[in-house]
């Protein structure tokens, strides 16, 4: 029961006398009443009422996904729902996430994921699957490549979702802002964190380097930056989850930086603009296709504090301490790891 | 002796919704409404009082009446209602004559309750996705409506700072669906025409109306002075509230989304005032588990709250317009609630 075009309203509710704004509908049944018996207005009105209270909702995509979607702080009824469906028509989760667009990306992005990016996991039983962790990774690639691969691995390999925490940024971006949140990114604040991680006991994925690690120049490759001022620590602390480092080869590959247009960057409200590799080659697609580098993640041992979760604050030295040793253990693995690795393209 | 509460605004929606709730109760002694206009909603045994929207004649009225409670409703939410500098008239120098009268010395007054909304913390997009009560807005003031809220939040601090032996509450709701309340989402809703901006799909909150009366009678039962947010459980995408609703996405530009608003808000097909623009572009969720353990039971969730007004614009669609409206009878009603001949206690 769609309405009609906008004049079609005006005219109908005209002739019926009414200058309220209404429905063709509403004007049938205002004329059906005033030339039969009121019976018939009444049954109309409530069958049409039925089918439309009645109206199954929209198929969710129930079938293709398989991961449990984070459960809603605290299961609720409405006082007068029974023998209502439930009124959602999506799956969208409290965060944006919606586990139906996550299995059609996963389908999609699968053959990228095994042919293309070649992804090669080492440890990754160190991951839980289940309870509360704070995944952290070095970051790379002028649009990181790495992000998309680690939560396609954990949720295909461990089958329990991934909220990837990034800058609010990507939130301002129409189409694009949705379509990150829909597919599991969240804005990265400590309360969001928090939530995530001690609350839902959920898996978040944070970059501690943030766009300075994605803004480098290929010249400073699997150079890890600063890790922000630790934040990550003091959540992990406050929350009570462990923090658990991923190593990952390839994906500074996979998109380089030949060096950056900071005017063009102020002029577009960027926080950088890169001239890639890619984009000398192939032009505006170069924005779009990834090097097929191969990729290889190593999952280290996960870190776990002996403080009291829930505290406001934490010594500012263990903190800086705690996230200094984890970047300079990230650093000794990348090298590891390149030390092993004979060829960019085949590992 | 039984509770003695003052209702600002009895004209509007809220007031009198809270006037029918609290006539309900028989601990209430004495239930005074204060209105513009006459009250648009049958009532038993509340005394109606006209004023100005300032209230200027507020202290006597209190000291004469020696209420005990105050639940101030009149705070104007909605911006496409009245004009800027009513609006600024009505909630700021409103509220400020209120806490001036509530706070005089020797008051009768316990209780100051405050009727604000959720949209003192805006909407930007450094927003966390629950805010807290302590929490502080991050984007800049836009909207005078917002301004204004913010300023009567700041007066009701002061207030409570200076009268620590009173206790305030600000009750700061979601935006509200229900089945008769007509706000700018319902108005578009009820056209079947929700704006939105291309690329966007916020996630929003809603409070049911019902549970807006509740809370507040809730608050005025019990002593639970601060600050709560007040919404239903969960959040949707915004693209769902049509959808449940059964009406289209009107999808405007991400640049100047307003301006190109402005042609159908002049044909009064949507309405889409300055304060919906943030909400439809980043949504806005509020923690509301303090009001939860202070021991408010909700009725409604979010979709709940959604599904509520759906159902009755279903009704309205199928059935017509409600019926014409109660009409408030000055002599009528004083007839009935002073005359001697009338016999009290028996039901009519």
């Amino acid at each position: 029961m769609r309405g009609p075009a906008p004049s079609a309203v005006g005219s109908a509710a005209r002739s019926s006398g009414r200058p309220d704004d209404r429905d063709l509908i509403d004007a049938i049944v205002e004329h059906a009443a005033s030339t039969s018996s009121t019976t018939s207005t009444t049954s109309t009105g409530s069958t049409d009422w039925a089918a439309a209270v009645e109206d199954p909702p929209e198929a969710t995509g129930a079938s293709l996904s398989y991961l449990p979607v984070a459960a809603p702080r605290r299961p609720m009824v409405d006082e007068d729902t029974e023998g209502f469906e439930d009124p959602r028509r999506s799956d969208v989760d409290e965060w944006g996430r919606s586990e139906h667009m996550r299995s059609i990306i996963r389908r999609l992005y699968d053959p990228v994921y095994r042919h293309w990016f070649r992804v090669e996991w080492e440890g990754l039983e160190k991951i839980p699957t289940e309870g509360g962790a704070l995944l952290i990774a070095n970051h790379a690639g002028a649009i990181p490549s790495d992000a998309p691969a680690i939560m396609h691995g954990i949720e295909t390999e461990l089958g329990r979702p991934v909220y990837g925490l990034a800058d609010y940024f990507f939130r301002t971006i129409p189409v694009v802002g949705t379509m990150w949140s829909r597919s599991g990114g969240v804005p990265a604040h400590p309360d969001n964190a928090y939530r995530i991680l001690h609350d839902q006991q959920q898996l978040a994925l944070v970059f501690p380097e943030g766009t300075k690690a994605t803004s480098k120049t290929y010249a400073d490759r699997y150079r890890l930056r600063r890790f922000g001022r630790g934040g990550f620590v003091e959540l992990a602390m406050r929350a009570g989850v462990p923090i658990i480092p991923i190593a990952v080869v390839g994906a500074e590959e996979s998109m380089p930086i030949v060096f950056r247009l900071t005017k063009v960057a102020k002029a577009l409200n960027l926080p950088y603009f890169p001239v890639t590799v890619n984009s000398l080659l192939l032009g505006p697609l170069g924005y779009v296709t990834y090097f097929p580098a191969k990729f290889k993640l190593r999952v280290l041992d996960p870190i776990t504090f002996d403080v009291e979760p829930g505290l406001e604050r934490y010594s500012r030295s263990r903190v800086m301490d705690e996230a200094e040793r984890i970047r300079a253990s990230m650093q000794d693995t990348l090298h590891d790891m390149l030390r092993e690795r004979r060829s960019i393209w085949f590992g | 002796m039984g509770r003695r509460v003052l209702i600002t605004g009895l004209d509007t929606f809220w007031g009198g919704r809270m006037a029918q709730a609290l006539e309900a109760k028989p601990d209430v002694e004495m239930i005074l409404g204060l209105g513009t206009k006459e009250p648009r909603v049958p009532l038993d045994r509340t005394e109606f009082v006209r004023s100005d929207q300032k209230y200027s004649i507020l202290s006597r009225i209190v000291r004469a009446t020696q209420v005990d409670t105050i639940v101030h409703t009149f705070l104007e939410t909605n911006s496409v209602t009245v004009p800027a500098r009513t609006l600024h008239e009505i909630n700021v120098i409103g509220t400020l004559n209120l806490l001036a009268a509530a706070g005089a010395s020797g008051t009768s007054v316990r209780k100051v309750i405050i009727k604000s909304s959720t949209h003192v913390y805006g909407s930007a997009e450094q927003d966390p996705a629950w805010f807290s009560e302590e929490d502080t807005r991050t984007g800049p003031v836009r909207t005078r409506l917002e301004r204004s809220l913010i300023e009567v939040e700041s007066l009701v601090r002061d207030f409570t700072d200076d009268n620590p032996h009173l206790a305030v509450t600000v009750l700061r709701f979601a935006n509200v669906l229900g089945t008769d309340i007509i706000t700018p989402i319902s108005y578009d809703l009820r056209r079947r025409l929700l704006p939105s901006i291309a690329g966007f799909d916020p996630l929003v909150q809603f409070v049911e109306e019902d549970d807006v009366v509740r809370s507040l009678e809730f608050v005025t039962e019990n002593r639970i002075p601060g600050v709560f947010n007040v919404a239903g459980e969960g959040k949707i995408p915004w693209s769902e509230v049509a959808s449940i609703s059964g009406a289209h996405l009107l999808p405007l530009p991400p640049f100047g989304p307003r301006l190109f608003a402005a042609p159908l808000e002049r044909l009064s097909r949507v309405q889409f005032p300055p304060e919906m623009e943030g909400l439809v572009r980043y949504g806005r969720g509020v923690d509301t588990s303090k009001f939860r353990e202070a021991g408010f039971d909700y009725r409604y969730s979010t979709a709940g709250a959604v599904r509520s007004f759906a159902r009755a614009n279903n009704l309205r669609r199928a059935t017509g317009s409600a019926p014409p409206g109660y009409r408030y009878e000055q002599d009528v009603e004083q007839f009935f609630r002073h005359s001697p001949a009338v016999v009290r206690g028996v039901d009519a």
